[in-house]
């Protein structure tokens, strides 16, 4: 009989920080800059360059460590971690080992059973990131960018506690959407801002010790996660039917090939020969520091949905989708503000939005428009100054362009016809154009108007408010 | 000399380094490594019971900076460090297959 195993993951997750500069020098942290114009001595390593302490690093570290419920560290320090590679100009990454800003916390999670688990989380650190290296297709050679260098990070090093692909999946799902209400962080695992490297092994099923464990880099979506652990989990149990050996090394994982393979032989801890960093001095949190950043924590999804529920009386339906994110939750409340309308600001989420993101394969993340234009659509079509079709279509354009729909409405000539003239002009053509229909009508054949009013409103390029001609038309048979 | 490093150790330490030694190098290194190691033995045999371990020389803690840019674009002078550049980039012996 086959053997049956369990695999067991643990986590470590880098996030990058959504503060303006670095963390430790005063160089923007701005995406797609130049190669190498944000930068300076310290973030480049030049001799004497003296490294100080973001203090909104510190505090984003703090919230997030609250926010997960782990202890603050009241006396915490930064160490330095040797090695020599390129990215890294200073030869050491500044992070913390003996003393990390936050340890033993923990984030409940759902299970595919229904029940709720806590995945421990054994500590958080800020550490500084490194420059990207861009290899060069044509020359042997590869190509520095120190940009990244510095920018702030925090590694959230969890308990092997995550059993199957789907806990790992919620589990990042959560840890995403606390960072994300925090404001600490995009978390876009496409873009790097958060990044995720899974530490797996396998043992037989009701076996004690660990076995020995791998760790998988270069994990860029949550799908190719899941692809990952199976491919993973697999490659294990085989060398282990077949009597070979797990070795414990970092794998670099292939997502169009489907497989992993070995990047380098993981170098024990000691061989990264870390020590105090003298040049950056202690850090003591106060009480009364806490005290303040708790005072500022935003309100959490639970919080949220529960005044959405009460102030806005929108489906609990509607709820569970918009609150998700945060950044969805966002353009609700901020569209909702300016037109008061927030029956009318969660359709447009829920149907339109909903539709045009798995259509278009638009992350929630990514959505564009912004809430004061969706808000103007809003009040066009309340004008009746757009019918609901054409409304449609300008949301279309938003949704990709985020143009202003009043202008979009002005300069395309969509607004509806409300002159009325105009349109019985119209009518008048469209009911002696289709005699048949009309003797249909007076027959009772309800339902021949509805063709008519489909003319009317092709004739008028579908600027014309359907209600106005149907009425018109009634009148004129 | 009480502290005898291996011909292992010198190599491996020489990876971690990337550095090439030549064996009289490494032979000097080994010797030097002994008595450093030495030196070490010779401090911990003072009594630390109950001593907190310093963590930064100078009484000072709680220096941080403001999340506000200072710094403007200052490439030329970074890339006048460079041994070769391409593109705005600092080129390096290809580190990956």
């Amino acid at each position: 009989m086959a053997k049956e195993y369990e695999t067991v993951i643990g986590l470590e997750v880098h996030v990058e920080l959504a503060t303006k500069t670095k963390i430790f020098c005063g160089c923007s942290t701005a995406f797609g800059a130049e190669p190498n114009t944000q930068t300076c001595p310290v973030c480049t390593g030049m001799p004497g360059s003296l490294p100080v302490l973001n203090r909104q690093v510190l505090e984003y570290a703090i919230s997030v460590g609250l926010a997960t419920n782990c202890d603050i560290t009241r006396y915490a320090k930064f160490d330095r971690k040797n090695y020599f590679y390129p990215d890294n100009p200073q030869n050491y990454q500044i992070s913390q080992l003996y003393l990390p800003i936050c340890k033993n916390g923990g984030v409940e999670i759902e299970t595919e059973a229904g029940g709720v688990k806590t995945v421990g989380i054994h500590e958080i650190h800020m550490e500084e990131d490194a420059g990207k290296l861009i290899h060069d297709e044509w020359e042997d050679c590869s190509l520095v960018d120190y940009n990244r260098s510095g920018v702030p990070l925090i590694e959230i090093v969890s308990e092997p506690d995550m059993r199957s692909a789907e806990e790992v999946i919620a589990y990042l799902e959560k840890l995403r959407l606390i960072i994300q209400y925090l404001g600490a962080s995009d978390c876009k695992l496409q873009e790097g801002s958060m990044r995720a490297d899974v530490n797996l092994s396998v043992r037989e099923a009701g076996a004690t010790e660990f076995g020995t464990r791998t760790e998988m880099k270069n994990l860029n979506s949550f799908k190719a996660i899941s692809r990952a652990i199976a491919g993973e989990t697999e490659r294990q149990i085989d060398l282990i039917e077949s009597g070979e050996k797990v070795v414990q090394e970092t794998r670099r994982w292939d997502d169009a090939k489907g497989e992993s393979y070995a990047m380098r032989s993981k170098e024990d801890a000691q061989d990264y020969r870390y020590f105090p960093d003298p040049d950056l001095v202690p850090i003591a949190v106060s009480d009364e520091m806490i005290a303040q950043i708790k005072a500022r924590q935003p309100e959490f999804r639970t919080e949220k949905m529960k005044r959405y529920k009460e102030e806005f009386g929108i489906p609990d339906y509607d709820i569970e989708i918009i609150t998700a994110s945060k950044h969805m939750a966002d353009i609700f409340e901020a569209a909702t503000a300016i037109c008061g309308q927030p029956k009318k600001v969660s359709n447009w989420l829920m149907v339109e939005t909903l539709r045009l993101m798995k259509e278009k394969e638009v992350d929630v993340e990514d959505l564009r428009f912004s809430p004061e234009n969706l808000a103007k659509l809003i009040a066009l079509t309340d004008a009746k100054a757009i019918n609901s079709s054409v409304a449609k279509e300008v949301f279309e354009v938003m949704f990709e362009e985020n143009v202003d729909p009043e202008k979009y409405v002005e300069e395309k000539g969509l607004k509806t016809v409300n002159d009325e003239g105009a349109l019985r002009k119209t009518v008048e053509e469209v009911i002696a154009a289709n005699p048949q229909s009309v003797e249909d009508y007076h027959n009772g054949k309800e339902k021949a108007i509805g063709f008519l009013v489909g003319q009317t409103m092709k004739a008028m390029k579908g600027k014309a408010d359907p209600a106005l001609v149907n009425r018109m038309l009634k009148e004129l048979l | 000399m009480a502290n005898i490093i291996s011909d292992e150790t010198i190599e491996y330490v020489g990876i971690l380094a990337k550095l090439e030694l030549s064996d009289a190098e490494k032979e000097q290194a080994k010797s030097d490594m002994g008595k450093m190691l030495d030196y070490i033995d010779k401090l911990g045999e003072l009594d630390t019971e109950g001593v907190e371990p310093m963590s930064h020389v100078f009484p000072v803690q709680n220096v941080f900076r403001e999340d506000t840019v200072t710094n403007g674009d200052t490439r030329e002078e970074l890339l006048a460090n460079a041994p070769e550049q391409k593109d705005g980039m600092f080129v390096v012996p290809k580190t990956f297959a």
